[in-house]
């Protein structure tokens, strides 16, 4: 909402206060004041001119105008290049010397091969505007050579406001006015008491649909289509952001914007019959103002007349009884419609207009007979025209009283507030107040969002100050810290960092192409209602392919060297809508809540990483996973797979207590290509939720007996088929070696015509040592016999040299 | 007994003069000595068998016993004195070689192999840790709640029924068929809910982590982006319970020396509500002295909203409102960040370029 500052002190007389001043306060009042903008400060020079002749400069990209304006005092030659204009017309003159908004100065100056002695302004040019199709047109009858900035009034400053759902009545001068006046402690002149003539048997009106409680229809008859509305009139609207357009609904548009209350002007000619409102009915079709025909929706709230729609409710007109330049009888509307009818029927046909703005957000309840009254006055005094009957069907309800024991906003802010201070406080926001103790407050017809005590509680907090609100520590009972998942999820990023990735947090939405193309189509993504973006419409089922779009990006910064990781959850598969969704009025049944989970996709956290350049290597990959596995207390083991979208020789599968819970390996050849990835891409990811339960789960660590006595080391060379994985012969060796086996490494993976065609040679340093004494080289002998025979049982292993 | 044979050469040995003669020649020797292998061989030559201190030794046997203890000193001293003049020297010899040896053993120890790979943790990551230990420290515990989540919590619960305007406050990703009733979080309030309705009371939980809007991605907007939630539900919880709270968690998050300021604002789940607004780091609130580009001039920074628990958020999850009271609050991780690292531009964050986040080093 626009508010100029010039209109709202209108109502506030006795408001000394600058713009910022007042910005500030009702910043500190809860009034979201964005911007406060200002005009015409630096606008001098600028009069009344008529233009004299025009002629059109041929030979250029666009069309020049060579013009004469006389100010009056004297004629001024002018090039110009906008078209907008006639001869006759008066226009804003900047006569050299003149200045404009932003320091510009007017000169006499030689273009297009001419004299220009001044300019022509638009309103953008005069500060009045962000933007201007052409040069602003003063109405006839502007005095020749009077200074347009007085003549306009452009001096003036404009608060931006963001207007929250629940303070409808902000989105109007009025109602920003009240809060100002109540912010200084100065009187506020409300502008929407006016006597009202009563109801005298005007046009019929009937409401069939409790979405409108309210209806008053003013006929005015004898109104002059031709008069434009007065500059005033036009700059207010210009200021607060709306374009004029013509009188009739420069009128209605006032008073939205100055008390709040949508207006709507039908063409009474174009009526048929007495005005109805209801549902539409399957079939009907409403053409609106903006040109769209629509069919309607039961749901949708509509003016009808004996033709059908004529409008939607609160929304927008309809084109066929649309005011014109030919209008002379008005039925002017002033209505109140339910605000969730109009925001469904906004939202459904995509129309977001000024009216719904309002209505959703709750209009005044009183308001429309004195909105009705205002518009009239003004048509009447401005358009030449004559008030006609009144109808108002009024089926209001009243509005229940609220009740509000006195000390409540003291107990809700942590202080005491004198019983005088909240009644005072909730006067001034417009509530009638009784009783003491516990008092019966009636809120103001234009507050429909104080529907309970704790709304009352915030207006007196919010008036006396969030800043006289005390500072105090709450004692929460002894913590439990972090649970046992949350530390070691902590644990397992720390470790992915410590094995030299780098953690990256991509978003989560991927592609049809990316997910089928990694064969990842298989975990069913969700899919989007309303994605950013059609190409993205998926929900990640993998970490995977966010993680290789980062890594293309950070390849295609020419870095060759990429090393990724993410933790973060992945989405898969449908849930069940619930039947019902549960009532808030009470906590729901345990049943309802597992149906409500039920409706989610599994959603499990994952690690993932990706290798690219020199630790490009399947066993970087596996290892970095092995490595945070342990981390978290866990022995991943490794074996062979053949899962999308890895290479089939070098994919891995990790293992925990024999269940799959990761893959890891180079990226198939293929897909490489296809995503243009660098070759020999690696990538691995885990199921990170399954690796932190299990760790989770094991229990206090159990310590290990740390020997002193000597340990006896030897060496074994085995030479296996070159499917073998070492990770398997090391099982078996540890296996076969027994407890008196303290430590192996491999040192030498060999192969060549010594080893033998298809065949490797692994070559492994046991270490052995005994908790209790200095073992024998028989000992040692015998484990190392018995380790070798039992990678020769499960592998066909063959030691070396023998 | 007859006097032995007289070997008038070595006899002379033991004359005095020839005694110090000897000697002075050693010590020469020893120290003219450049390198150990020199010293080797003036030791053979003047400590060694055939060297005049050995001959002159041998010889004391062959004079009168009233000479010999004379003699016998006379020559042990030249020994001693020789002896600790090779060792010595030895010892200097030794000492320059190692000297040398050290030298040529010198390696650039600015030469890094390289070996382990440099990684590094996000910086929203590490935020989200840091938050979580403020609070932690207060004595509050860390809840969760999933990203796709049910309508009924992201919205219903939190007093925004289906026509709500303020469900139009915030873009909504819906998942697909329409019906699904399941949205992307778009705050971290809905974990406000599964809390209460989990955890009973007293509740204080912080809850950091991602949310999403329906809103393009541009240099100050992302559709993803962090919050952390905070709820406190208890007897006697009121609005200067909040603001401490607050005050303690802008000071742990920005330093002491900003101020901070509470500004009434709405939110449908919260009543009162206020916005959180901290005083800008870079200008300080003195903007009009030197223009901002921080905080845009405005002096004030908004880093999220709070209010107290509505009573029919409380309603909904089961507590009675008229025992129990709360506050809850839900900062932008993002703006947090921005303004702490001085980050101008949010895609840094979500494009993953390894260079970015190798800058914050683990625990940033």
């Amino acid at each position: 909402m626009r508010v100029p500052l010039s209109w709202l002190r209108t109502f506030v007389p006795q408001l000394t206060a600058s713009a910022e001043e007042v910005a500030e306060a009702l910043l500190r009042a809860g009034l979201e004041v964005e911007q406060v903008h200002r005009y015409g400060e630096d606008v001098t020079g600028v009069v009344v001119g008529r233009v004299l002749d025009v002629e059109l400069l041929e030979g250029h990209k666009k069309p020049i105008r060579y013009c004469h304006v006389d100010v009056g005092a004297a004629v001024h030659e002018v090039v110009c290049g906008a078209t907008n204009f006639a001869v006759g017309d008066l226009v804003p003159f900047a006569v050299p010397g003149a200045s404009l908004p932003g320091g510009f100065e007017i000169a006499t100056r030689k273009t297009y091969g001419r004299i220009s002695d001044g300019m022509i302004c638009s309103e953008a040019e005069l500060g009045m505007a962000d933007d201007s199709a052409g040069i602003l047109v003063l109405p006839e009858g502007s005095p020749l050579g009077a200074d347009v900035v007085a003549l306009l009034q452009l001096r003036d400053e404009v608060l931006d406001i963001a207007v929250t759902p629940d303070r409808g009545y902000t989105l109007s001068v009025r109602g920003v006015a009240r809060e100002a006046a109540t912010a200084f402690g100065v009187p506020f002149e409300d502008p929407a008491l006016l006597p009202v003539p009563a109801a005298d048997g005007g046009y019929e009106v009937r409401l069939d649909d409790p979405g409108c409680d309210r209806y008053v229809a003013r006929t005015i008859t004898g109104f002059d289509p031709a008069v434009p509305s007065p500059a005033w009139l036009q700059r207010r609207l210009v200021l607060a952001g709306m374009r004029p357009i013509s009188l009739a609904v420069d009128v209605t548009n006032h008073v939205m914007l100055e008390l709040g209350q949508p207006l709507h002007a039908f063409d009474l000619a174009t009526l048929q019959g007495p005005v109805v409102v209801r549902r539409a009915r399957a079939g009907e079709r409403l053409a609106t103002l903006d040109g769209q025909d629509r069919a309607l929706h039961p749901g949708d709230l509509v003016i009808t007349d004996d033709s059908g729609p004529v409008a939607l409710a609160g929304v927008m007109g309809g084109a066929a009884t649309e005011i014109s330049d030919t209008t002379t009888t008005i039925l002017l509307e002033s209505a109140h419609f339910e605000p969730s009818s109009v925001t469904r029927t906004a939202r459904r046909h995509r129309l977001p207009s000024e009216a719904s703005k309002r209505f959703e957000r709750g209009v005044d309840h009183d308001l429309a007979p004195a909105a009705a009254e205002a518009a009239v006055r003004l048509l009447v005094e401005l358009g030449g025209a004559t008030a006609g009957p009144v109808s108002d069907v009024d089926q209001r309800t009243p509005r229940p009283q609220l009740r509000l024991p006195v000390g409540k906003p003291g107990q809700v802010a942590g202080r005491t507030y004198e019983p005088a201070v909240v009644r005072r406080r909730l006067v001034e926001v417009g509530c009638q107040v009784e009783g003491d103790g516990v008092l019966l407050v009636t809120p103001p017809s234009w507050r429909p969002d104080l529907t309970g005590a704790a709304e009352l509680v915030e207006e007196v907090i919010r008036l006396e100050g969030y800043d006289t609100v005390p500072v105090a520590l709450p004692t929460a009972p002894a913590g439990r810290g972090l649970t046992e998942s949350q530390r070691l999820r902590r644990t397992a990023s720390r470790a992915l960092a410590a094995a030299g990735l780098v953690e990256v947090v991509t978003p989560p939405f991927v592609g049809e192409p990316l997910v089928d193309g990694l064969g990842l189509s298989g975990h069913a993504p969700p899919r989007l209602l309303n994605p950013l973006s059609e190409e993205e419409a998926l929900l990640r089922p993998a970490l995977l392919p966010g993680l290789l779009t980062a890594l293309l990006r950070n390849v295609g910064r020419g870095l060759p060297d990429v090393a990724l990781y993410e933790t973060g959850s992945v989405f898969r598969g449908a849930g069940e809508p619930a039947a019902e969704v549960p009532k808030t009025s009470q906590r729901p049944s345990d049943e309802q809540l597992a149906a409500l989970d039920a409706a989610l996709p599994a959603q499990p956290r994952h690690a993932g990483l990706v290798l690219a350049g020199r630790r490009a290597q399947v066993g970087e990959a596996v290892e970095a996973l092995v490595v945070t596995g342990r981390a978290l207390g866990l022995e991943l083991t490794v074996q062979r797979g053949q899962e999308a979208p890895y290479h089939p020789g070098r994919c891995a599968v990790l293992l925990l207590d024999g269940e799959p819970v990761g893959t890891a390996g180079e990226l198939h050849p293929r897909v490489v290509t296809r995503l243009g990835l660098p070759a020999r891409t690696v990538a691995g990811e885990v199921d990170l939720d399954r690796l932190v339960a299990a760790a989770a789960a094991r229990g206090p660590v159990p310590a290990p007996v740390v020997s002193s006595y000597p340990p006896s080391s030897v060496d074994v060379a085995l030479v296996v088929a070159d499917e073998v994985l070492a990770g398997d012969v090391e099982r078996s060796l540890r296996a076969g070696a027994g407890e008196l086996l303290e430590a192996m490494g491999l040192f030498d993976v060999f192969t060549g015509p010594q080893v033998g065609e298809g065949r490797k040679s692994l070559a492994y340093a046991l270490r052995f040592r005994a908790p209790d004494r200095t073992l024998t080289d028989a000992e040692v002998l015998a484990a190392r016999d018995a380790a070798v025979a039992r990678a020769a049982a499960d592998h066909g292993a063959v030691l070396r040299g023998t | 007994m007859s006097a032995p044979d007289y070997d008038p050469k070595q006899v002379a040995l033991l004359d005095p003069a020839q005694l110090e003669a000897a000697r002075d020649a050693g010590l020469a020797a020893f120290a003219a000595a450049t390198g150990l292998d020199e010293l080797a061989l003036a030791k053979t030559a003047h400590l060694g068998g055939n060297a005049p201190v050995s001959l002159a030794n041998r010889e004391i046997g062959v004079l009168p016993p009233a000479a010999k203890g004379e003699a016998g000193r006379r020559v042990n001293q030249v020994r001693r004195t020789l002896d600790t003049a090779f060792e010595q020297r030895k010892a200097e010899l030794e000492d320059e070689r190692d000297a040398r040896v050290l030298v040529e053993e010198r390696v650039d120890v600015s030469l890094l192999p390289g070996t382990v790979p440099q990684g590094s943790r996000h910086p929203l990551t590490t935020i989200q840790e840091r938050i979580a230990d403020v609070f932690v420290a207060m004595g509050w515990e860390v809840a969760e709640g999933p990203e796709v989540e049910h309508e009924w919590f992201n919205f219903d619960a939190l007093n925004m029924p289906a026509d709500h305007p303020a469900r139009e406050m915030q873009d909504t990703l819906w998942l697909a068929p329409e019906g699904s009733q399941v949205v992307l979080r778009t705050q971290t309030s809905p974990v406000q809910i599964r809390s209460l309705l989990a955890r009973g009371l007293p509740c204080y939980v912080v809850a950091p982590g991602r949310v999403f809007r329906n809103d393009a991605l541009d240099a100050t907007h992302s559709p993803v982006f962090g919050q952390v939630e905070g709820l406190c539900v208890d007897e006697g919880i009121t609005m200067a319970h909040l603001r401490g709270t607050l005050e303690a968690y802008a000071e742990a998050m920005f330093g002491s020396h900003l101020a901070s300021r509470l500004r009434p604002s709405y939110f449908p789940f919260t009543e009162p509500s206020a916005e959180l607004d901290i005083q800008c780091f870079a200008c300080r609130g003195e903007a009009e002295l030197q223009p901002c580009r921080v905080c845009s001039n405005e002096g004030w920074i908004e880093v999220g909203g709070c209010g107290m628990v509505n009573p029919a958020v409380l309603v909904a999850c089961g507590v009675d409102p008229e025992r129990y009271s709360g506050f809850a609050f839900g900062m932008g991780l993002d703006r947090t960040l921005m303004f702490r690292h001085g980050i101008t531009d949010i895609r840094d964050l979500y494009e993953g370029d390894q260079r970015f986040t190798l800058a914050f080093g683990t625990e940033a």
